[in-house]
């Protein structure tokens, strides 16, 4: 079970936690002017490596902030936490 | 009686006799013992009968890795508890227990004839056998097998035991009690790391405890002397936890560990009571010293199975720590010096034993000390037989080639009454392993070897593959320094004396006259599987390790294969001809030893299993004979059953009143969310499908919100208070993942909007009064406010006082009926509801719970979503185009609309149903067709809601239905069981489609 450090509150337990998936997907910002296929890439397709992995987690018991999490999905370690609308670190590209 | 206790140890009380009932025999032990060697003092070695072929089995072990004695604890219907390991269970006075899988009794059983029908039962017989033919598999088969196999029985009535869990941090913990993890605790605790050091047995020592060989000895004094005085000294030092009776059950990652704490289980019944029984330990721990020790292999060779075999150190712990010998003519069969050990405790004791070493020859401290003994040594011998049906009694032995492939020379035949096998020692790697940790191969003694890879965890002792005890305690001291980075010097000067093993020779299926096909060489002791079935699964093709595994089932019975996987491996390398540690192992799974259910449960059981959250009215609807439904954590009342009612009747009665004259619904458990912001309007306008901006202070609109998909997500009404304050309410059920999604989307998709969003679902109580009569019950409760339709308009809101607290109203209908929903703050809810009920009395103002409030909305056609939706239905799908707007640019899930499928015309529509007899109730979830005769039969769809409506006298329906839209008018058909339904699609609106009774 991870530690997260919430980069409001701290270090906590994973079950104060959600996951929410990729980070840095943006959504469209005219999603009329988008084809079928376009809005089903932003809709339905996601990546799922084994690797270093950029994700959105929610301290859904405890602040309600998301934020971004940078991991190692082959061994779960968590590399680095930032703020919604910061860069993710260029050290893990 | 035989008594086989021959000596008295510091570990049994012999003062303190306790009586205790085996297969319904009382037997007496001491305080100290555990069942197992309670048994064997008692001369008792046959404890089950082998899964498959109902062989006789005997006690094997001493410890977890138990395959055999597997015993039922109690007989209780609530109590009583399978699977328990004898080795483990503490003897306690009043213990009944019995062996499992040997019914009628151990000593004569039906199964037993499977052992002579064997050559019928090879790997994979499951499978191949009883799947032919089918109709055989529930009838025959499978009670057959179940009654035979009866792997133990559990409880039938819950369990009455407490069970707790604990929270804890620690800077180390130490895992095992033995010499390297006693030096690693004390190590960290001295250097003010905060320690805790968990052990599964009673007392910490490991196996150095009861070690008592001179040649083996530390600062001058014999080992286990040595180890008290430090386990005395760890016991002073004050951030130092021990916690014995612990076993760590699961190593997760982030250092995340579970260990169960047994308290009670070793206590007679009635100091068991109101005593937390079990305790699971939540572990987070900076750093995790692994010292879990190594289990002794047992060897594989024909009829390795009779009881009275036994692992060569299980004989000298039974011995020198419980006093009791297993045998009185004991042969001990080795690869490794380790069985010397036991040998010459059992000569000092008395006990005439013989050596068979399948070694050419070997030489070091112990093997020369047990020849000046006068032990009898056959090296470069193994054991090919073994005799005797309930026990052991005799045994042959041959001479091994020169290369060790095959038996030459004259079998010589030993008697005995015991058989010890030593195979050399396997690492407990478990923990090592579950926490990530990768495995190497050590050629040598073929063992697997913890690869050190992390800065958070480290193996030390012999589940690191250290196994003299210079090696242990000099490498503990080295690796535990580093580790922690620490410069502890308490072992600087340690003197150690130890004999050293020189000589390794490993066979995993000895060579035998007897061809493979002819012999019963066991590999796994609980299932029952045989190097003979490894070697059919190797010739059928199978290559993986994990695929072997699963054809033979070797290694998946609950001692997960601890003594058996090693085995398993070393004939697959040999026999496929490649090198072992290029195999790899199976996974190691926790638990590492069964956990009860109620332990991992804890005190989350009965009225703690979830929370449960009741509205400020609950009291009176509770005293008002309320029967509740469970609508996510909430208790909603379901139906108030009026004189003997059944629900049927009063939903009835509840709904006709309705609309008759007035009822009155607790709706407190809408979810409700406060926003506010500049701009919250803006907010709404992308959240729900319809428009927002227009919406005048003080007003009220529905509004449906979508998942970006374009499936109907959740609705309610949403009130704009003043220009920037909203109170949106959601579904009961969906409010949680409603302000979610919302905080989401504000978080991360627009921060630059200035909403905020607070829960309040909890701070206003909301009692709904509906019906012809609900305007005059209004007025009694406000006089002042004018209800008049120009003053206070459906779908607007006003504030008012009642006896001087602010409510808010908010004229709304989800039955179609003139409807008022009153807003209080919630610790005034209870007196709300009962001043609402007081003033509805001259009207037969009627409570009315879920059922009838589900009826009375479906007689409108209201979707519920949940319940008419499914996470598929589009607005459109629902017949609800008119509330998604034309003109906005973009909202959550526009595009989505029009997708290739989502603009399909033979999607699943929301459609009414009437069916042809009026008195006919369809099931919810019932199919629906057009056409019963065509085979495979056409699903159309199937019924969403369906009721009885006494307003209508009729039954009504809502069904989803493909192209629902365009069958107004068509029949279908509802196949049941006994007979077909006939109906016709319908609009979704029964009642009042011109809704005039909204200002009745
Ligand atoms: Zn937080």
């Amino acid at each position: 079970m991870f530690l997260i450090n919430c980069p409001f509150c701290g270090e906590r337990d994973q079950s104060e936690f959600s996951s929410g998936g990729e980070a840095h997907i943006v959504r469209p910002k005219q999603p009329t002017e988008l084809s079928d296929d376009e809005w089903a890439e932003y809709l339905f397709m996601r990546k799922n490596i084994k690797g270093i992995q950029f994700e959105r987690w929610n301290h859904v018991h405890g602040c309600r902030k998301w934020f971004n999490v940078v991991r190692d999905t082959s061994n779960d370690k968590i590399l680095s936490v930032y703020k919604m609308g910061e860069k993710p670190p260029v050290n893990y590209k | 009686m035989p008594n086989y206790r021959i000596h008295k140890t510091e570990y049994i009380d012999e003062t303190k006799r306790v009586s205790f009932k085996y297969d319904g025999k009382t037997y007496f032990g001491y305080e100290g013992d555990t069942l197992a060697s309670a048994l064997l003092a008692n001369g008792i070695h046959l404890v089950g009968r082998s899964f498959k072929y109902h062989r006789p089995r005997g006690i094997v072990s001493c410890g977890a890795e138990e395959p055999n004695a597997i015993c039922q604890i109690g007989s209780k219907k609530d109590l009583t508890e399978p699977n328990v390991r004898a080795t483990e269970l503490e003897l306690y006075e009043g213990l009944e227990a019995s062996s499992q899988n040997c019914w009628p009794n151990v000593k004569f059983d039906i199964g037993g004839i499977n052992n002579f029908i064997s050559p019928l039962i090879p790997a994979g017989f499951y499978y191949k056998t009883f799947m032919w033919p089918k109709s055989f598999w529930k009838k025959v088969y499978e009670p057959l097998i179940r009654l035979s196999a009866g792997l133990g029985k559990s409880p039938t009535e819950p369990d009455p035991d407490i069970y707790d869990h604990k929270y804890v941090h620690y800077d180390v913990l130490v895992i095992g009690g033995g010499v390297s993890g006693i030096i690693a605790a004390k190590m960290a605790a001295k250097n003010n790391l905060k320690t805790l050091l968990v052990d599964d047995k009673k007392i910490l020592g490991g196996s150095t405890i009861y070690q008592n060989n001179e040649s083996i000895k530390i600062d001058d004094k014999l080992s286990s002397k040595w180890l008290k005085n430090e386990i005395q000294e760890i016991k002073k030092l004050s951030n130092l936890t021990i916690k014995t009776r612990t076993s760590i059950a699961a190593y997760h990652g982030y250092n995340f560990l579970l260990a169960k704490e047994n308290l009670t289980d070793h206590l007679p019944e009635e100091k068991k009571k109101n005593k937390i029984r079990q305790r699971l330990w939540k572990i987070r721990a900076k750093k995790v010293v692994i010292a879990t020790g190594s289990i002794e292999r047992p060897l594989v060779f024909n009829n390795n199975d009779r009881p009275g075999i036994l692992l060569s150190n299980s004989i000298n712990k039974y011995l020198d720590y419980y006093g009791v010998t297993c045998g009185e003519n004991i042969i001990l069969f080795t690869n490794n010096d380790s069985a010397y050990e036991t040998s010459i405790s059992l000569h000092k004791k008395g006990i005439k034993n013989i050596i068979v070493d399948l070694r050419k020859s070997a030489s070091s401290e112990l093997i020369k000390q047990a020849e000046s003994l006068g032990i009898k040594i056959y090296f470069n011998h193994v054991v090919t037989n073994t005799f005797g049906y309930r026990k052991i009694n005799s045994l042959e032995i041959m001479k091994l080639s020169e290369d060790g492939n095959t038996t030459v020379g004259n079998k010589i035949r030993l008697s005995c009454d015991c058989l010890g096998m030593s195979g050399g020692w396997t690492p407990m790697v478990h923990m090592h392993t579950q926490s990530g940790g990768k495995l190497d191969f050590r050629d040598e003694d073929q063992v697997f070897l913890p690869k050190e890879n992390s800065e958070d965890q480290i193996s030390v002792g012999s589940c690191n593959g250290d196994f003299d005890l210079e090696n242990i305690i000099d490498k503990t001291v080295n690796k535990i320094n580093k580790f922690l980075d620490i410069d502890n010097q308490d072992y600087q000067d340690t003197n150690i004396i130890c004999s050293k093993e020189n000589d390794k020779r490993n066979i995993w299926l000895l060579p035998n006259k007897i061809p493979l096909g002819k012999t019963k060489c066991f590999i796994d002791f609980q299932n029952d599987s045989t190097a003979k079935d490894i070697k059919l699964a190797l010739k059928e093709g199978f290559r993986s390790i994990e695929h072997v595994k699963r054809y033979t089932t070797t290694g998946m019975a609950t001692d997960q294969g601890k003594l058996s996987n090693m085995h398993a491996l070393g004939i697959i390398a040999d026999t496929a001809g490649v090198k072992m540690g290029t195999l790899g192992t199976t996974t190691f799974r926790p638990p590492f030893t069964p956990l009860t259910f109620g332990t991992l449960v804890g005190r989350n059981v009965g009225k703690f299993f979830e929370v449960v959250r009741k509205t400020s009215m609950h009291e009176w609807h509770l005293e008002n004979n309320a029967e509740f439904e469970n609508v996510g954590q909430w208790k909603r009342p379901w139906y108030y059953p009026k004189n003997g009612e059944n629900m049927h009747d009063a939903v009835q009665r509840e709904s006709k009143a309705a609309r008759d004259s007035a009822g009155i619904l607790d709706a407190s458990t809408l979810g409700k969310i406060d926003i506010q912001g500049t701009d919250a309007s803006e907010f709404l306008n992308r959240v729900y499908t319809n428009a927002w901006s227009k919406l005048a202070i003080g007003k009220c609109r529905y509004g449906l919100m979508l998942n970006e998909d374009g499936m109907v997500y959740d609705d309610g009404v949403t009130t704009r208070i003043s220009e920037n304050h909203y109170l949106m309410t959601t579904t009961t059920g969906g409010a949680a993942n409603v302000l979610s999604k919302l905080e989401d989307y504000l978080q991360t998709e627009w921060p630059e909007l200035d909403v905020y969003l607070t829960s309040v679902t909890d701070h206003y109580s909301t009692a709904s009064i509906c019906g012809p009569n609900s305007k005059k019950i209004l007025n009694k409760l406000f006089p002042n406010l004018d209800l008049s339709d120009e003053n206070f308009p459906h779908m607007s809101f006003k504030e008012d006082k009642l006896k001087n607290i602010n409510c808010r109203i908010m004229r709304i209908s989800f039955t179609g009926e003139l409807s008022y929903e009153i807003n209080i703050e919630s610790k005034y809810g209870h007196s709300l509801w009962k001043m609402c009920i007081e003033a509805g009395k001259e009207f037969n103002l009627t409570p009315y719970g879920t059922e009838t409030m589900h009826l009375l909305r479906a007689e409108k056609g209201f979707i519920i979503v949940g319940q008419d939706t499914d996470g598929t239905m589009t607005p459109s799908d629902l017949q609800m185009d008119w509330i998604v707007s034309k003109k906005k640019y973009d909202f959550i899930g526009k595009r989505s609309l029009y997708r290739s499928d989502t603009i399909r015309e033979d999607r699943k529509q929301l459609v009414g149903l009437l069916t042809d007899d009026p008195k006919e109730i369809l099931e919810e979830g019932a199919q629906i067709v057009s056409d019963v005769k065509s085979k495979p039969i056409d699903m159309l769809g199937h019924v969403t809601s369906s009721y009885f409506s006494p307003n209508l006298n009729k039954s009504i329906a809502l069904a989803v239905v493909r192209s629902g839209k365009t069958m107004k008018g068509q029949k279908l058909i509802i196949p049941m069981e006994n007979k077909n339904i006939n109906v016709t699609v319908s609009d979704t609106i029964f009642l009042d489609k011109e809704n005039k009774r909204l200002n009745a």
